[in-house]
């Protein structure tokens, strides 16, 4: 299965990062990480705070310079030009917004790039669409800074979708989002990953994006510590305020121990 | 209505129209990026142009001592404006003292240089707070030149501005030339104030590429609307001004500035008596 594939040299991988070193303020934050996707079987970065994983998407996306290592998307090298193939989604809205803007003009900025510095004629049509996939349509005129954060959160999940992205890379997507929205964004991903879509995402846990996911890399202090099946909700992740209570056929079952990701490395 | 039929006047008028219509134009992306301050700054530094300009003029014995003055303010502004752009993107830890040393040592060299090259108090005060009513044709068309440039490239890009003013990590993402658009904001602040500079003058152009859009932010939700209702309070801003100033001596750059700071007062007023009715409304709905 996804070992297989993701050995094919035929298929190329949506996303190859090996040996990825990144220093931020004098302080080296990733000590060469290794991260592959492919088409259809998306990805989850895990580990605690602080241990790079937004560093790590972000160095992937081109918003941090590498100090070392390669990056390939589709097999070539990440450049401006590979950057069509790729949808972001930030943790939060940037730092802007010290004026207003419409979750259209928001979204509309997805569809620029390296060669058109201006949108597309059909840009409105396919901003409004993208808001209407993550069911926040209506909000289209609405000022970004007076929309609750799941509702955010749609808007930046649209404002990667309407590039129609092959690669879709998000940082912890789920956080402080409420459950309709959560919802929302879990039957997006999955239309994406049955379209053949690639999907990096950066998760804290898996929560209601467990059916999603078969594959995970999870990162300690910069440094991979586990590549294969996504390691369990642990500790206060299990709690019942974690829960909920979708159906979980396709899972396997969580691994006997806390550490069973470690033993099977 | 024979006033309208003076040269002066209509010079004066064009002048107030173009910059009216442009200040807000960049001051939108500032006010977005949060660096309204910015402006300010640069206006400091164009100061030291004008003062380099005036020593060359002088010592390339030019009839017109002014003659060098803008070209002055240009490049000082513009090699101002990409130092400081440069040591925002490289998250430089000392840029703050770095910009008060540069803002400082701007104006005070400014007003040292212009009294050594034989500029009187009247002179320095024109380029401090503006001095519209000495427009000259020559002026005019300077202006309409770089009004021309922000008109085209500060509304042409608007989409693309928007997206790293708003969004940097995500422009990155987009393949978008964030560093080429990040300095194209950066020049043209840059120009702004030097087309601004005879209009309201270095200490004041700041608050006419600032002012025109707080107000309007208060009135729209959309980052387009806020420029285009920017551009228009800037143009009515400048020309009641101005048109005051023909029947009333007062000081145009410093009476444009006052009557912007007025009109943000009412409208913010205005706008936070609407918030309290509503939740006055809200509130008696609830019990």
């Amino acid at each position: 299965m996804a070992a297989a594939n993701r050995n094919s040299p035929a298929t190329p991988l949506a996303a190859e990062a090996r040996g990825v070193r990144v220093r931020l303020g004098g302080h080296e934050i990733l000590h060469g990480v290794d991260i592959m996707a492919s088409p259809g079987e998306p990805v989850a970065v895990m580990g605690g705070n602080g241990s790079g994983k937004s560093t790590l998407v972000r160095a992937l996306v081109g918003a941090l310079p590498l100090t070392g290592g390669t990056v390939r998307i589709f097999g070539e090298p990440r450049s401006r030009r590979t950057a069509d193939r790729v949808g972001y989604v930030p943790q939060r809205m940037g730092a802007g917004s010290g004026v207003a803007a419409t979750a259209l003009e928001v979204v509309t900025s997805g569809l620029l790039g390296a060669g058109h510095l201006r949108p597309p004629r059909d840009a409105k049509q396919r901003a409004v669409a993208a808001l209407d996939d993550l069911a926040v349509g209506d909000l289209a005129h609405r000022d970004v800074s007076t929309l609750s954060g799941g509702q955010q959160q749609r808007v930046l999940i649209a404002r990667a979708m309407v590039r129609d992205p092959e690669l879709l890379i998000l940082d912890e997507p789920m956080a402080g989002v409420d459950v309709p929205s959560q919802e929302a964004l879990a039957a997006a991903l999955t239309r994406r990953r049955d379209a053949g879509g690639a999907i990096i995402i950066v998760l804290h846990e898996l929560g209601a994006l467990a059916p999603l996911i078969d594959h995970a890399v999870v990162l300690d202090q910069g440094c991979v510590t586990h590549v294969g099946e996504p390691p369990h909700a642990l500790g206060a992740h299990a709690l019942p305020g974690h829960d909920h209570d979708h159906a979980h056929t396709d899972v396997p079952e969580p691994p006997a121990s806390p550490f069973a990701w470690e033993v099977r490395k | 209505m024979s006033l309208l039929t003076d040269p002066l006047v209509q010079r004066m008028l064009l002048v107030a129209i173009m910059v009216g219509a442009t200040a807000p134009i960049v001051g939108t992306y500032l006010v977005h990026r949060r660096m309204a301050l910015l402006g300010d700054g640069i206006g400091h530094v164009a100061l030291a142009g004008v003062a380099a300009g005036w020593l060359a003029g002088s010592w390339a014995d030019l009839a017109d001592q002014d003659a060098l003055a803008i070209p002055g303010a240009i490049v000082f502004a513009i090699t101002g404006a990409v130092v400081i752009e440069r040591m925002r993107a490289r998250g430089i830890a000392a840029a703050d003292v770095i910009m008060a040393v540069m803002f400082y040592g701007g104006i005070a060299s400014g007003v040292l240089l212009i009294s050594a090259a034989g500029g009187s108090n009247a002179n320095l005060m024109g380029y401090l707070f503006g001095s519209i009513s000495t427009v000259s044709w020559n002026d005019v068309w300077v202006t309409v030149g770089l009004s021309v440039v922000i008109l085209v490239v500060g509304l042409g890009l608007r989409p693309s501005l928007f997206a790293v003013t708003h969004d940097q990590e995500f422009a990155y993402s987009t393949g978008l030339p964030v560093s080429a658009l990040n300095m194209v904001v950066a020049v043209l602040s840059a120009v702004t104030i030097t087309a601004s500079m005879r209009v309201v003058g270095v200490l004041l152009v700041s608050g006419l590429m600032i002012l025109p859009v707080a107000i309007s932010q208060m009135l729209t939700h959309s980052f387009s609307k806020t420029m285009s209702f920017a551009m228009v309070i800037g143009v009515v801003l400048c020309m009641v001004g101005v048109g005051i100033t023909l029947f009333y001596d007062l000081q145009p750059g410093a009476l444009i500035v006052v009557l912007g700071v007025l009109l943000y007062v009412v409208v913010a007023s205005g706008a936070s008596l609407r918030r309290r009715r509503r939740r006055r409304n809200e509130m008696a709905a609830i019990a």
